[in-house]
């Protein structure tokens, strides 16, 4: 039951339906509805390709790939069957936009989903959810019902001589399944474990074909694309940052909500103006600024831009664009602890730098937290993440390590402090619980 | 039309099991969401759960409890009635998460994966659910529960507990 939120700064585009029933098909077509896809027919693959392009979309599942690149990718020819694979396997903590479009515009996910397929010549698309989002996946099916019962997806689609097919899916429960091939290999019926690459999904993906696998958010923005023009679109944005995209910003702010800013818009402003600034008239201590896995920001780092160059630049990841807010009150220490508590419970256990490293580093941050640290244990802390990165199949390893070295490079007085026994913050975490998170 | 005689499950189960091993390119494809739907009708996957799913798409049961024990949500135990899901994590933790799980503990007088004596209720600790704006939250089943107070979760408690949890998570139906 999210709660819609609105700010004059906001530039609707994939929200601009949000609130209006559009979940609804009737809805839906009176607000321009399939008219994209029917564009996307009468045009072809290349002026889809083309549009994708130029309006700079990049991947909002984090990785910030451009998407029209992703798409050309795929052979033309392929003696397999090619797929479109829908990501909503949103589980990157501090993201919940994937959330919002699916119960506010499932249609824009099919109709985006059925446009890669005539990108790509694909006649299969999969829309895959988290297992926790039964609800919404109840409303996805009934959309895409309801679109079959009008043609719009089956055999001969539009009467234009094309077929596409939806097929949609649960997971049950996850983190790891967010990454590519690991939900390829989910939704072939097996372990959430990560493949090597390459090969490259374009090239071989779900069961063997080539196969594009996009963010919820991502396909959804397709159809508002070919509808307003790539150029169009990109403006909206900074360069090489096209558009704007949805930010789930949460913590301590006086009115989290999903936010829809253009590409670049301000974080600073974003937490003070847009989301109301710190709740309760505290002060701003750092910021997570695009999911769990991303470097922290301290108070004085924030005056930077929203997009996926700026924020590199400023030592960080755009990421999944769920900005969490941490005041004055909280303890770095235990912020970092309840972090990599969730990684080492979510890591597969495949690669061993992750498995073993989320778990050393849980067992030293518990040490610490709990009173018997020594500042070696940073030092060690900061080893671990070091040797973790890059050194994984998937990048859930880094996503452990780069917010734990963030963590422990930033705050490390706080980290010797606590140490020394001069504890920041207000805990709130006993251990026991803690061990026992999500066992 | 099944090939699969003496189903343990409800015969509408069972016709949509038969349907959903056709619709994917492979068969195998099925077994997560069967698992999963098996589970909200016998209560959890069950010795007899993993055979018939075995047999309905043609695999090993040892395949079927490897990717079984994969995901988290996906039990081997009966839960409770009302299976009660507090997330921790980051952005439900800072606005006060825990303080929401440990008042769920109190009131129903059971730690983290524990059932109640009279099977109504069981509480777990969970990881992020996507309901980060809205925090704290919770999911009972698959309803979801935000911007809790303690005050709201004894109200919510009290709904399931009575047979009304329409009245809390009418929205997310």
């Amino acid at each position: 039951m999210p709660t819609l939120v609105s700010h004059p700064d906001e530039v609707k585009v994939i929200s601009r339906r949000f609130g209006q029933g559009a979940a609804n098909i009737d809805k839906y077509l009176e607000l321009d509805g399939y008219k994209a896809v029917q564009q996307a027919i009468a045009e072809g693959p290349e002026w889809i390709i083309n549009t994708m392009k130029a309006s700079g979309l990049r991947g909002r599942g984090g990785a910030g790939f451009p998407t029209g690149l992703k798409w050309s990718f795929v052979p033309k020819q392929s003696e397999k069957p090619k797929y479109v694979l829908v990501n909503g396997d949103e589980s990157e903590p501090g993201t919940c936009k994937d959330h919002v479009i699916f119960r506010e515009d499932p249609h824009a996910v099919i109709e985006g989903t059925m446009i890669a397929g005539l990108a790509i010549g694909s006649k299969l698309g999969f829309i895959y959810l988290r297992g926790e989002y039964r609800y919404l996946l109840n409303i996805v099916e009934k959309a895409v019902a309801d679109a079959y019962a009008r043609g719009f997806l089956g055999k001969n689609i539009f009467g234009a001589g094309v077929d596409f097919d939806i097929i949609t899916q649960t997971g049950a429960g996850a983190y790891e399944v967010g990454e590519e091939s690991a939900l390829m290999e989910s939704l072939e019926g097996k372990r959430g474990v990560p493949r090597i690459k390459p090969p490259f999904p374009a090239v071989v993906g779900l069961y063997g074909g080539p196969t594009v696998i996009n963010n919820a958010e991502t396909i959804a923005n397709a159809p508002h694309i070919l509808l307003m023009g790539g150029e169009a679109y990109a403006k909206l944005g900074t360069e090489r940052n096209g558009g704007t995209r949805l930010f789930g910003i949460s913590g301590h702010v006086e009115r989290p909500g999903v936010y829809e800013l253009p590409m670049g818009y301000n974080l600073k402003k974003a937490i003070y103006e847009v989301a109301g600034g710190i709740k309760d008239g505290k002060k701003l201590k750092a910021v997570v600024p695009g999911g769990a896995s991303c470097p922290v920001l301290t108070a004085d780092e924030i005056d930077v831009g929203l997009d996926f160059d700026q924020m590199a630049k400023a030592g960080t990841m755009l990421g999944s664009g769920g900005v969490v807010v941490l005041d004055e009150t909280v303890s770095i220490v235990e912020f970092a602890l309840r972090t990599i508590a969730f990684y080492q419970h979510e890591s597969c256990g495949w690669c061993i730098p992750c498995r073993e490293g989320t778990d050393w580093i849980k067992k030293t941050l518990t040490r610490v937290y709990q009173g018997g640290g020594s500042k070696k244990d940073v030092d060690n802390v900061q080893y671990l993440a070091e040797n973790m990165m890059g050194r994984t199949f998937c990048p859930l390893g880094d996503a452990a390590a780069m917010p734990t070295l963030g963590f422990v490079k930033k705050f490390r007085k706080e980290f010797e402090d606590y140490i020394e026994g001069h504890k920041a913050g207000t805990p709130i975490i006993t251990v026991q619980q803690l061990v026992g998170a999500g066992h | 039309m099944s090939e699969v005689a003496n189903t343990i499950f409800s015969p509408e189960l069972a016709a949509r099991f038969d349907h959903l091993v056709t619709i994917y390119p492979l068969r195998r494809s099925a077994l997560v969401p069967m698992l999963l739907y098996a589970q909200d009708e016998i209560g959890y996957v069950s010795d007899a759960v993993v055979a018939e799913v075995a047999q309905r798409i043609g695999l090993l049961e040892l395949d079927v409890r490897n990717v079984l024990s994969y995901y988290s949500m996906l039990r081997t135990k009966p839960a409770g009635k009302y299976n009660v899901q507090v997330c921790t994590n980051i952005s439900c933790m800072l606005r006060g998460g825990y303080e929401i799980l440990d008042h769920c503990k109190a009131k129903l007088g059971i730690g983290h994966k524990q059932v109640t004596p009279d099977g109504v209720f069981s509480l777990e600790e969970v990881e992020c659910i996507g309901a980060c704006c809205w925090a704290p939250a919770m999911q009972v089943n698959y309803d979801f529960h935000d911007n809790l107070t303690t005050i709201k979760v004894d109200d919510i408690i009290e709904n399931y507990r009575s047979g009304r949890p329409s009245e809390t998570g009418k929205d997310t139906k």
